[in-house]
């Protein structure tokens, strides 16, 4: 359907038996054997030194899995998206910011009223609710100023349009809020632990991952059982076919955006709960790992968001300790954000299609 | 990367009716205007003085606004009589004015101070005018509204030999007024100008008695221009192609020189903004090739700029991490080098990425590349995030390049070399190739282009200008640290690319005089440029996604486009008769 994003294998795939080697071959064989030497090489090093204890490794598988799921949240939006307009909600990240934003005055006040505490299951409803609502309407005004008007256009023209609303939302918000570090509150029940056969867990990751699961669960049902959820998924079929069976592409489109920035509401609240600091700048990081996290599962693909996220959270939560430690490199965990970028152009470069998008890469192709 | 592919069928809405546009139109600049103050961009020019005493830059903004709405509704025609679109215009003033008034009003009922650090008791006193009672504020402030926007009804109904000299005289205060900092020290610093000086301005502002001359000079110049532009255009037109050619040189060069010289006039800080202007025009001609000629949308340049100012840092610096003692001039070749070899390595895996995945894919690597440089792994090396400290200047035949206006010659000198190489490219085999790739890859190489060639010089080349960029950078400010190379740099070169035009040379010297040179010119914009960027990406998206000064090629197409929009309609039109 679009000219562009698309991988369509050229000459040099088809006959790849055939052509010769090109040094560009050589240095993309270079890279893959490189990253395959530190991946090996580093994990055995790593073994073999004994730096770490089986408790640490549980740490960092755990809290890979906690953010891992937020990252999945998030990425739902720009896959859903994704899926429907064949478009990257480059603001992704920021709409998720502007929720976590507004819903930090909420959780504030309510920790300072002592509701947060007495009535914890109330107030984090309460704060996911109005997170949710900041980010639908962010998303909606975005898809209508930015998105709409290049509905009908395969170009460029709308991922520079997002850029643009990327930053005017986090200026926005900057305005808005000042420019401060704010720091969310910690009640006195998130800091405690659970004991399950014998390891210590904090409480907050359970909760991270159990809500996540429970959040993609439900839109797992809207999207597979629900009369809008089967037009969205004609939609992203084709749109002029669906349009011809009676489907408003334009209310499915909105619906696409609320979904996502619902999931976006949510997953940018817990997200500030793991990290405890919201700054206007502080949806990018997230954002961008959320869309490694699209497109490592297959960008379009629902469960390979889901999958994808989780994935990319425990790579990057074992990562540095297991691959880049082994190897000598001293304090790996600054680079932490590495290894989810190289991932992420790792994926783009040698399977554009994710671990999950066959079917999408071949319909299209 | 073509503009116009259209990928599924669109239903035209109907115009509204011309009461419904009035209250849109009202509302979308009242909600504007809120929005305005609500960031802090109003409280933050209401520091800012026009006319001292007089007029602030947050009343000029807020009073714009209003009539703005007044130009809106009656731009449209979509009223019959005069009265009738001068009350419209009036009503959507009064709109606006009344959605700005709710703000007022809230804050006087509840301090949202802990949350909108905006809301400070300053911005009340601006938003009531200073008046003792909210409730005489407001009617003020719909009074003005309603005003304005009437005004700005009439304006547009107004016969052109009246509204001419009343847009240019308004226009000229306004420029005069905005960019005093600019003109001031021009006119301060010679002795045959100060007096000038010293009728208009005084040092915190534009005098009244300045603005009201600045208005009639620009009245006049206005009714003077509608009077002889046509004369000297038609004048010009009877010239032979030749002489044609030269006078558009001649001015172009006297355009050029102004520029060139301006500097040497007004100082040091005016110096640092040019040089700064001058960084991104040499970088922007670097994206321009990838971007702009060969359609390959890069997020990861600032990479290249990084390379640039890191090697010539080790090269030159004073610092024990430098690896040479070399020259300015002996390094800048190498570090110019070393971002060619870098952007050809940074090409090589991207190649068979296209469109926006190739976006995502060169921001991650810029940003590996930032992450590495950041880190205490390469910090031996690249002295992590402490930074290269006491990089020397350049020195030319002797003279150390110490001030910024030095620097800034040196940069517009690489400009022009850069506006060189990429003019000579733009229509050669290779430009051409480019061309070709950008509109349509596959075909491209079906014509027997081969594309790992071309792209690949596309991105060398695009980084040799980035890096020489990074090198005069580095000497620039003597030292660099990994903070300066964010992916915000590869994102506002891209959008002075954008907002300049795609592909057009001039495009990109208006665009950073515009994107990088005014907001540092109008400081009080300082903190909120990234905001007027963002805005200004998208409303040329929107409104004129071909830029500010497109390439001819550009031109062409939008005439030939236009045209063929024509004469359909024409065919159209007739059918419709017949029918």
């Amino acid at each position: 359907m679009t000219a562009s994003a698309e991988h369509t294998p050229t000459t040099s795939e088809t006959f790849s038996g055939l052509h010769k080697i090109t040094f560009v071959d050589i240095i993309l064989w270079g890279l893959r054997i490189a990253l395959l030497v530190v991946v090996v090489g580093g994990t055995i090093g790593t073994l073999i030194k004994g730096t770490y204890s089986t408790d640490q490794w549980l740490d960092f598988f755990l809290f890979g899995l906690t953010i891992g799921g937020v990252y999945a949240l998030i990425a739902l939006g720009y896959t859903m998206v994704y899926g429907i307009l064949r478009l990257i909600n480059f603001a992704h990240g920021d709409i998720t910011m502007t929720g976590a934003f507004s819903a930090f005055f909420l959780a504030r006040g309510l920790d300072r009223a002592g509701i947060l505490d007495n009535y914890p299951i109330l107030s984090m409803t309460a704060i996911m609710l109005l997170s949710m609502a900041v980010c639908t309407a962010t998303a909606l005004i975005v898809e209508r100023i930015c998105y709409r008007p290049f509905r009908h256009v395969a170009s460029l023209a709308p991922l520079i349009c997002a850029i643009g609303a990327s930053f005017v939302i986090q200026h926005t918000f900057r305005g808005m809020f000042g420019n401060n570090v704010r720091s969310y509150p910690d009640p006195e029940w998130m800091k405690g632990s659970l004991y399950v056969f014998g390891y210590d867990i904090p409480v907050i990751q359970p909760i991270v991952i159990i809500t996540a699961l429970v959040a993609m669960l439900f839109l797992y049902l809207i999207v597979q059982k629900t009369k809008m959820g089967m037009a969205m998924r004609a939609v992203s079929e084709d749109r002029d076919a669906a349009a011809l069976m009676g489907i408003d592409s334009n209310k499915v489109i909105i619906f696409t955006f609320v979904l996502g920035a619902c999931m976006a509401g949510i997953g940018g609240v817990l997200y500030c709960f793991v990290y405890k600091q919201i700054y206007f700048y502080s949806g990018f990081i997230p954002g961008i790992k959320a869309f490694s996290a699209a497109v490592l599962g297959g960008i379009g693909n629902i469960p390979g968001a889901m999958i994808g996220g989780f994935f990319l959270g425990i790579v990057e939560s074992v990562g540095p300790a297991l691959f880049l430690d082994g190897i000598g490199i001293p304090a790996p965990y600054q680079l932490r954000d590495l290894i989810a970028f190289t991932l992420l152009v790792m994926v783009l470069v040698f399977r554009p299609q994710g671990l999950l998008g066959e079917t999408l890469a071949k319909k299209r192709a | 990367m073509s503009f116009d592919v259209v990928a599924s069928s669109r239903v035209e809405t109907e115009d509204a009716s011309p009461w419904k546009h009035t209250l849109q139109v009202g509302t979308q600049l009242g909600v504007t205007a809120f929005m305005l103050a609500l960031v802090g961009i109003l409280g933050m020019f209401n520091n800012r003085p026009i006319i001292v005493g007089v007029l602030t830059l947050a009343y000029a903004t807020v009073g714009v606004t209003f009539a703005a709405a007044g130009i809106m509704v009656a731009r449209r025609h979509l009223f019959t009589s005069p009265g009738q679109t001068v009350l419209a215009g009036a009503v959507a003033g009064l709109i606006a004015a009344a959605i700005l008034s709710i703000l007022p009003i809230v804050m006087s009922l509840i301090n949202l101070r802990f949350i909108f650090v905006a809301l400070d008791p300053a911005l009340y006193k601006f938003l009531t005018f200073s008046r003792p009672t909210l409730y005489e504020g407001v009617i003020a402030m719909l009074a003005l509204g309603a005003a304005l926007g009437a005004a700005g009804a009439t304006l547009v109904l107004l016969p052109d030999w009246l509204r001419r000299p009343l847009t240019g005289g308004l226009v000229a205060s306004g420029i005069a007024g905005l960019f005093q900092e600019l003109i001031r020290p021009v006119l301060a610093n010679s002795k045959a100008s100060k007096p000038l000086h010293d009728l208009i301005y005084t040092y915190t502002g534009m005098k009244l008695q300045g603005a009201i001359i600045v208005f009639v000079v620009g009245a006049l110049a206005a009714v003077l221009w509608a009077k002889f532009q046509p004369l000297a255009k038609a004048r010009i037109k009877e010239m032979p192609a030749g002489s044609q050619r030269t006078l558009r040189a001649v001015a172009m060069a006297v355009a050029f020189l102004l520029f060139a010289m301006f500097p040497l006039y007004a100082g040091n800080f005016v110096g640092q903004v040019f040089l700064l202007v001058g960084l991104f025009m040499l970088m922007g001609m670097g994206l321009n090739i990838e971007v702009g000629l060969a359609g390959l949308l890069d997020l990861g340049f600032v990479a290249f700029y990084a390379v640039g100012a890191y090697v010539t840092a080790l090269l030159t610096a004073n610092d024990y991490h430098a690896l040479a003692h070399l020259s300015w001039w002996e390094a800048m070749p190498i570090a110019v080098l070393c971002s060619v070899i870098v952007g050809v390595l940074f090409g090589v895996p991207v190649l068979k990425v296209r469109g926006d995945y190739l976006a995502v894919a060169t921001m991650g690597l810029g940003e590996i590349v930032r992450v590495i440089v950041l880190s205490d792994a390469a910090a031996p090396l690249l002295a992590g995030a402490k930074g290269i400290l006491s990089i020397p200047r350049p020195n030319f035949f002797g003279l150390e390049m110490n001030t910024p206006v030095l620097l800034f010659y040196l940069a517009l000198a690489s400009s022009l070399v850069a506006a060189y190489v990429a003019w000579r490219l733009e229509d050669s085999r290779l430009g051409r190739a480019w061309t070709a790739i950008r509109d349509d890859e596959d075909v491209a190489q079906a014509l027997g282009i081969n594309l790992i060639n071309v792209k690949l010089l596309a991105y060398g080349l695009g980084a040799a200008f980035a890096g020489l960029a990074g090198s005069i950078f580095a000497a620039m400010l003597g030292t660099i640290y990994p903070h300066s190379f964010q992916l915000i740099i590869s994102i506002n070169i891209l959008a002075l690319i954008i907002v300049g035009g795609m592909g057009s040379l001039p495009g990109v010297a208006l665009g950073s005089l515009v994107l990088i040179g005014l907001p540092e010119m109008l400081r009080e914009f300082g903190e909120y440029r990234y905001l007027f960027y963002g805005l200004a990406i998208i409303a040329v998206m929107r409104l004129k996604p071909e830029g500010l000064w497109p390439s001819a090629a550009k031109r062409r197409e939008i005439r030939a486009e236009r045209e063929l929009k024509r004469a359909v309609d024409a065919e159209l039109q007739s059918e419709g008769a017949k029918a």
